[in-house]
């Protein structure tokens, strides 16, 4: 418990009748990928929502490197080091792939509070956001506009801004939807490489790319966690299964 | 360089020439109609800039925008009706009024968005409006006259309508750089990132709230620094420059101008003010040249084109004048 | 006293004719999700054509029906022509466009009817007072205006609660996609609301004519305050709508009528006289502020948003 990064404890998020979450509560520890499963309108995404502040829990509390950031708000989480990618992409549409991703390094650069010096011309902002778009292999797309790349590409995109955000704790929310087998792999790869250096909180649907991926598994069921643990023990557990892994065997054959 | 020769910054230039040219003419052909026009236009066109700010690359639509025309107007004649006339007392006052007055507004309606946004904008310039219709001491709603305008001591004499225009000019091609400079800075990122998709600001680490407030402050001093201008200019305010269907008219002006750059708007300025002085002519040389009489009433209703031109603007040519030559160039 | 209970009724019955203004405005912003700046314009037109056609006719029921029929018509035509191309587009195009829409139809108006405005006159019969309380005189009009407005407002209640157009308008308030799903005619209901709207409002436009003048322009002033009537009753509610209006109209009504002479007695006289009215608007315009704060749904939320 002593290296989890990031602590949930009881979360618990209502929606009139609805509960999106029930008492969650898990970790996050050094140097591991721990994936979030269950089935569609399980609360994945409420919790990512109450992680990055944009909802409030009505319940719970959210523990970061040992302080309490239950009630701060989004744009201070983002600077202690929580980064998220979304799940619909969630870019500026208008501005090029290398404007996107410097913005992501320009909001960990200091105030900006700056109105003379042309930003674009600022290579303390461009070099950490050209490394990124490097590292996910967007590079030669630098000066596209983001409207005008493939939706695999804006999947990558969101990549590179969370990486470029100064993380210390990436929260993925399906990184993998939409892509073919091609940017999949590449995007497995990429992020087994990531995790040596940082921790990754994983929301995904693709079972592959979970076993191969996760160190840890939790299930979401109706927003509460049936069962949290070791890959292999997940992997074994009747209940889960039958709860979730028994259909997603059977619609893969 | 040929392609900096584009249709779009070949007209840019040839309008600032005649910006800076119109004086001669003015002095040669002896018509100072031309030059007081021109003088309203430069001044309103800096008000239609600071507005594009914070709409089109800010993204925030106010309708109360024409409240600092009168804020800026009413401190210099206030004051010059109380007896000071010093322009180094007047013009710093109005502008930190207007500042005051957009740090107040900005702070409690930069909390809602879009059309909420508009409504509240609208009500406080109907606040403001208010106010001054109830000033009796300074005219209530029949106005203020402005005897004389702001003394700069020897300086600079505003009387002189060549300096004036000068002034103008020079404040609005200032007004034009500034902001040219603040949206490609830093800080001018963060506005436009906001526009584009503020969560995802909010969510990578940026606090929009306080970068959207200064930039709707700075907006409100640049129209405040307008309203004393044309308060010089015409030696006269009243509460029906801040009705809501004035900040219509910047609106109109920035849109049809373009609101993509920050020239746009001074384009949409010369635009609506030449066509409101030039289409009922036209439109009374066309009814003479068709019936054979000049049909007076048509050159008053001109206003009857504006309304579906402006409605067809916004349904097919969204980018505004600038728009359309930006376009040109790709043919 | 006597004079409290008539400031009273008379802020009922702004708060009616608001409330016409306001529930037009609402429907169409619920479910076609437009900012339609033009509204004012149809309250302007309904009062000229109620004008022209008591004018005409020498029959003030006479001039109140046609005029109602025209405004109707004018509205679906406005819409068939200048609304539709702006469904779907968001909402600095839509105040733009009826922007355009509203400088228009001054000019229109006064290409039509001229500058300087018309009047129209009650019937003789109209233009006596009752006796409402023990000792307290109003004038008939005014409470035909409340009447007849209440009358309008329990057919819309009608309308919208026990007809199929009525479920379709609730419902596409709540959630627009799915009317368009259940393979509704959208085209057609959101013409009918839209001339619904024009109607609503050019019936307000046509009561309050005989009380003030007809004149260009007449629709602004009051189209901001039925703005603040939806954002503090809640779009697309109707119901919201209602109690907004009367707390407005009541606001206003009262303010007008008090606030300068509190300010005189604790300030001074010519700030009393002066501060007067723009202190009522900013009542009005506090507790817009403030819902908008705290509640920003408004009052009476249209429900399922």
């Amino acid at each position: 418990m002593t290296d989890a990064l990031l602590q949930i404890e009881g979360l618990t998020k209502r929606f009139g009748g609805i509960v999106a979450s029930e008492n969650v509560t898990l970790d996050l520890r050094m140097g591991e990928v721990h994936a979030i499963i269950g089935p569609n309108g399980a609360g994945k995404t409420t919790l990512i929502g109450q992680l990055m502040g944009e909802l409030t829990p009505d319940a719970g509390r959210i523990v970061f490197d040992g302080q309490d950031i239950t009630a701060l708000p989004t744009y201070e989480r983002s600077l202690m080091g929580l980064a998220r990618s979304f799940q619909i992409t969630s870019l500026f549409l208008d501005f090029t792939a290398l404007d996107n991703v410097a913005l992501a390094v320009q909001a960990n650069a200091g105030h900006s509070f700056r109105f003379w010096r042309d930003a674009r011309t600022e290579s303390v902002l461009r070099e950490p956001a050209r490394a990124a778009l490097a590292r996910v292999g967007l590079g030669h797309r630098a000066d596209v506009l983001a409207a005008n790349l493939s939706h695999g590409e804006h999947r990558l995109l969101e990549f590179a801004m969370a990486l470029a955000n100064k993380p210390r704790v990436l929260l993925l929310d399906e990184p993998m939807a939409g892509l073919g087998p091609e940017e999949s792999a590449r995007m497995v790869a990429m992020l087994r490489e990531l995790k040596r250096e940082l921790p990754i909180l994983l929301i995904e649907h693709d079972m592959e790319a979970v076993f191969a991926l996760a160190d840890r598994i939790t299930v979401l069921v109706y927003g509460r966690v049936i069962a949290s643990g070791a890959l292999e023990m997940i992997r074994a557990n009747e209940e889960v299964r039958q709860a979730y892994l028994g259909e997603q065997e059977a619609v893969h054959g | 360089m040929s392609d900096r020769l584009t249709a779009r910054n070949v007209f840019v230039a040839a309008l600032l020439a005649l910006l800076v040219l119109l004086p001669a003419y003015t002095h040669a052909t002896g018509n100072t109609f031309i030059m007081t026009l021109f003088t309203r236009i430069v001044i309103l066109a800096i008000a239609a800039v600071s507005l594009n700010l914070i709409m089109g690359f800010g993204g925030m639509v106010s309708f109360g925008h024409a409240a600092y025309l009168g804020i800026g107007g009413y401190v210099v004649g206030i004051l010059a009706k109380e007896g000071i006339n010093a322009g180094l007392v007047q013009w710093p006052l109005a502008l930190l009024l207007s500042g005051l007055f957009a740090l107040g507004v900005g702070a409690l309606s930069l909390r809602t968005r879009g059309v909420y946004f508009i409504m509240i904008t609208l009500a406080f310039a109907q606040v403001v409006y208010y106010v001054a219709n109830g000033l009796d001491r300074y005219g209530g709603d029949d106005g203020l006259t402005i005897q004389a305008r702001s003394q700069f001591g020897g300086l600079i004499d505003l009387s002189n309508r060549t300096l004036f225009y000068y002034l103008c000019l020079a404040l609005l091609l200032a007004t034009v750089y500034l902001v040219w400079r603040m949206v490609n800075s830093r800080f001018g990122l963060v506005i436009q990132g906001a526009r584009s998709n503020d969560r995802r600001m909010r969510a990578i680490g940026f606090p929009t709230f306080r970068y959207k407030l200064v930039c709707f402050v700075i907006a409100g001093v640049l129209c405040g620094l307008s309203g004393v201008l044309l308060a010089n200019h015409t030696n006269f305010i009243s509460p029906a420059l801040m009705h809501w269907t004035r900040s219509g008219d910047l609106i109109v002006m920035a849109v049809l101008g373009g609101m993509g750059t920050v020239f746009g708007p001074v384009i949409g300025a010369i635009a609506l003010l030449v066509l409101e002085e030039t289409l009922p002519h036209l439109i009374g040389l066309g009814s003479y040249l068709v019936t054979g009489k000049e049909v007076a009433a048509a050159k008053e209703y001109w206003q009857l084109i504006l309304g579906p031109m402006l409605l067809l603007v916004v349904l097919f040519a969204r980018g505004g004048i600038d728009g359309i030559l930006a376009r040109l160039r790709r043919d | 006293m006597l004079y409290l209970i008539e400031q009273c009724l008379n802020g009922i019955q702004l708060g009616m004719l608001l409330f016409l203004l306001a529930a037009g405005l609402t429907l169409i912003f619920g479910i076609m999700d437009l900012v339609n700046l033009a509204h004012g314009s149809l309250y302007m037109l309904g009062a000229y054509f109620a004008a022209t056609f008591v004018g005409l006719t020498d029959s003030f029921l006479a001039g109140i029906a046609l005029g109602l029929v025209a405004t109707l018509v004018a509205g679906m035509v406005m819409e068939l022509i200048a609304i539709r191309p702006l469904y779907g587009r968001d909402h600095l195009d839509h105040v733009l466009g009826t922007f355009g829409l509203l400088i228009f139809f001054n000019e229109l108006v006064r290409l039509v009817w001229g500058p300087a405005g018309l009047t129209i006159s009650l019937p003789s019969e109209m233009l006596t007072a009752v006796q409402v309380l023990p000792g307290v005189y109003y004038p008939l009009y005014r409470l035909v205006i409340i009447m007849a407005t209440l009358a309008v407002a329990l057919l819309l209640y009608l309308l919208v609660m026990r007809t199929r157009i009525g479920m379709l308008i609730r419902a596409g308030a709540s959630n627009r996609e799915m009317v368009g799903a259940l393979g509704v005619n959208i085209k057609l209901l959101y013409t009918l609301v839209f001339g619904l709207g024009a109607a609503l409002a050019g019936f307000a436009g046509m009561m309050q004519a005989p009380l003030a003048f007809v004149q260009i322009g007449m629709g602004e002033n009051i189209l901001i305050l039925a703005f603040v009537v939806i954002i503090i009753g809640g779009i697309g509610s109707i119901r919201g709508a209602f109690v907004a209006a009367v707390v407005v109209g009541l606001i206003d009504t009262m303010g007008r009528a008090f606030l300068p002479d509190l300010v005189r007695h604790f300030v001074s006289y010519s700030a009393g006289s002066s501060a007067g009215p723009a202190l009522s608007s900013m009542l009005i315009y506090a507790l817009m502020a403030a819902v908008l704060v705290f509640r920003p749904e408004g009052l009476f939320p249209a429900t399922g948003k």
